[in-house]
């Protein structure tokens, strides 16, 4: 059975991108929010996750004013780097999983999520700077991703409790594939930003730390805050954070922060970064197997240390 | 016609893209689309008026593009992503046309953002009137702070 293993939400900033592409990373501007990603980079190379579920937006690059999907999935096989005005970055092809991807496809909308599936699709900055981020700069990507373009374009993204409600059936969908799979689900976008109009600029750290706990602890909490408080608080383009609970529905209520990270600005935007782990019950088929041998039901407690150990 | 009044309306200095202004938009979006190709950027430059002709826009859309008047393209439709190719066009980087749009310098701009940003407060309402912000505007200034203790 493939299995969500953690959530990671991480801010997508193009400027970011540019800054690896052009080998600024050691400029002290750059290094500020390089470093606070280091212990992510090995957090990643322990999970060594199978594949990931990355939910981010399109900036005007797969899609224009003429098509605008409210959730799109990624099924292809591979989705590459397009050119956002200045020829494509220079990053790995992103490799999909077309199997888990129509599966989770086919799940989601049998509970009642009408996504759009794409079958080709090139990816922007929204989606590969997260991954550089936590990967760094390979040859390849280390694993296959699945990309879930959401609108935060144009008004009105989904709501956030819907997205909630789409990590939950996203969830359910990876648990039903036979396949034993790690998944991570990556939230991409944010946090407090405005990039358009007179009021650019505008950062709200109060707001983003306060999300950034109730992320943990309290994700309903965050499934109410309306697209109008998201805007005035956290700036016209920070309501891209609904897209942070996605992630948050597809892991569990009750999860462990190990790392976060924050800092102002990276270009315009405040930086947001948090890993949530799911605790471990111990699933993994093999344990379960042998519990099952020794006694039908082994206490949870007992299971749990298991598969510490 | 005029724009019906929108409960984001009251947010000082932001025009939201809704689904009327993408409506309204829709040519100079799609004008700013066409400039993610190295043929039609090269075409643009060497007459701008003359590749405008291409597509459907108003005249106040036309002299909007023609001006780079960022803000009244967004007041007129445009969205930030779309316009924003035409500022790479113009081989501007970002943070300009966001220092052009709040009526900066970039040098001021870049400066506003690395000592924590424009603040929040005193920025939240046109009308004064916000339902649930609990906290209230400070005598802070109102797009710099000096402090710079936000960053980590």
């Amino acid at each position: 059975m493939a299995r969500i293993i953690a959530g990671i939400s991480s801010s997508h900033v193009p400027a970011i991108g540019a800054a690896i592409d052009n080998g600024r990373t050691q400029e002290p501007y750059w290094q500020r929010v390089f470093s606070g990603f280091e212990k992510s980079k090995e957090w990643m190379a322990k999970a060594k996750p199978d594949v990931i579920i990355a939910i981010y937006n399109d900036h005007a690059s797969a899609f224009s004013v003429e098509i605008i999907p409210t959730f799109a999935l990624g099924c292809a096989a591979e989705f590459p780097p397009a050119d956002e005005g200045w020829g494509p970055r220079p990053v790995p092809v992103v490799k999909g999983h077309p199997e888990l991807a129509s599966h989770i496809a086919q799940s989601v909308i049998l509970d009642e999520f009408d996504l759009t599936i794409v079958n080709k699709m090139e990816v922007d900055h929204g989606l590969t700077v997260p991954l550089n981020l936590m990967f760094g700069s390979p040859k390849e990507w280390p694993c296959p991703v699945i990309p879930l373009a959401v609108n935060v374009v144009q008004y009105p993204p989904p709501t956030g409790h819907r997205c909630f409600m789409l990590g939950k059936a996203i969830r359910k969908a990876v648990e039903s594939f036979p396949q034993d799979l790690r998944v991570v689900v990556f939230g991409t976008g944010g946090m407090s930003h405005q990039i358009s109009g007179p009021r650019a600029g505008l950062i709200n750290s109060k707001f983003d730390k306060a999300f950034l706990d109730n992320l943990t602890k309290d994700p309903k909490k965050l499934t109410r805050i309306s697209h109008l408080e998201f805007m005035r608080e956290a700036g016209a383009e920070g309501i891209e954070m609904v897209m942070w609970l996605v992630m948050r529905g597809a892991i569990d209520d009750k999860v462990d922060e190990v790392y976060r990270f924050y800092t102002v600005p990276a270009s315009n935007t405040a930086v947001g970064h948090i890993i949530l782990e799911n605790r471990p019950r111990g699933a993994t088929k093999r344990k379960h197997t042998a519990a099952r041998t020794s006694k039908r039901t082994a206490p949870t407690r007992t299971r749990r240390a298991a598969a510490r150990a | 016609m005029a724009r019906e009044q929108r409960d984001y309306d009251d947010i000082p200095g932001t025009f939201v893209f809704d689904a009327e202004r993408s409506r309204q938009g829709y040519h100079l979006n799609m004008f700013c689309m066409s400039l993610m190709k190295e043929e039609n950027r090269k075409a643009f430059k060497a007459n701008e008026a003359g590749y405008l002709d291409r597509f459907p826009l108003t005249p106040e859309q036309r002299e909007a593009i023609l001006q780079r008047q960022y803000n009244r393209m967004l007041e007129l439709g445009g969205n930030i992503y779309f316009t924003a190719k035409l500022g790479a066009t113009d081989g501007h980087s970002f943070q300009h046309m966001a220092a052009v749009m709040t009526g900066s310098t970039q040098d001021d701009y870049a400066k506003m953002m690395l000592s924590g940003g424009r603040s929040i407060e005193g920025n939240r309402s046109k009308s004064g009137a916000v339902k649930g912000a609990k906290t209230k505007p400070k005598s802070k200034a109102k797009t710099r702070s000096k402090s710079g203790s936000k960053r980590g």
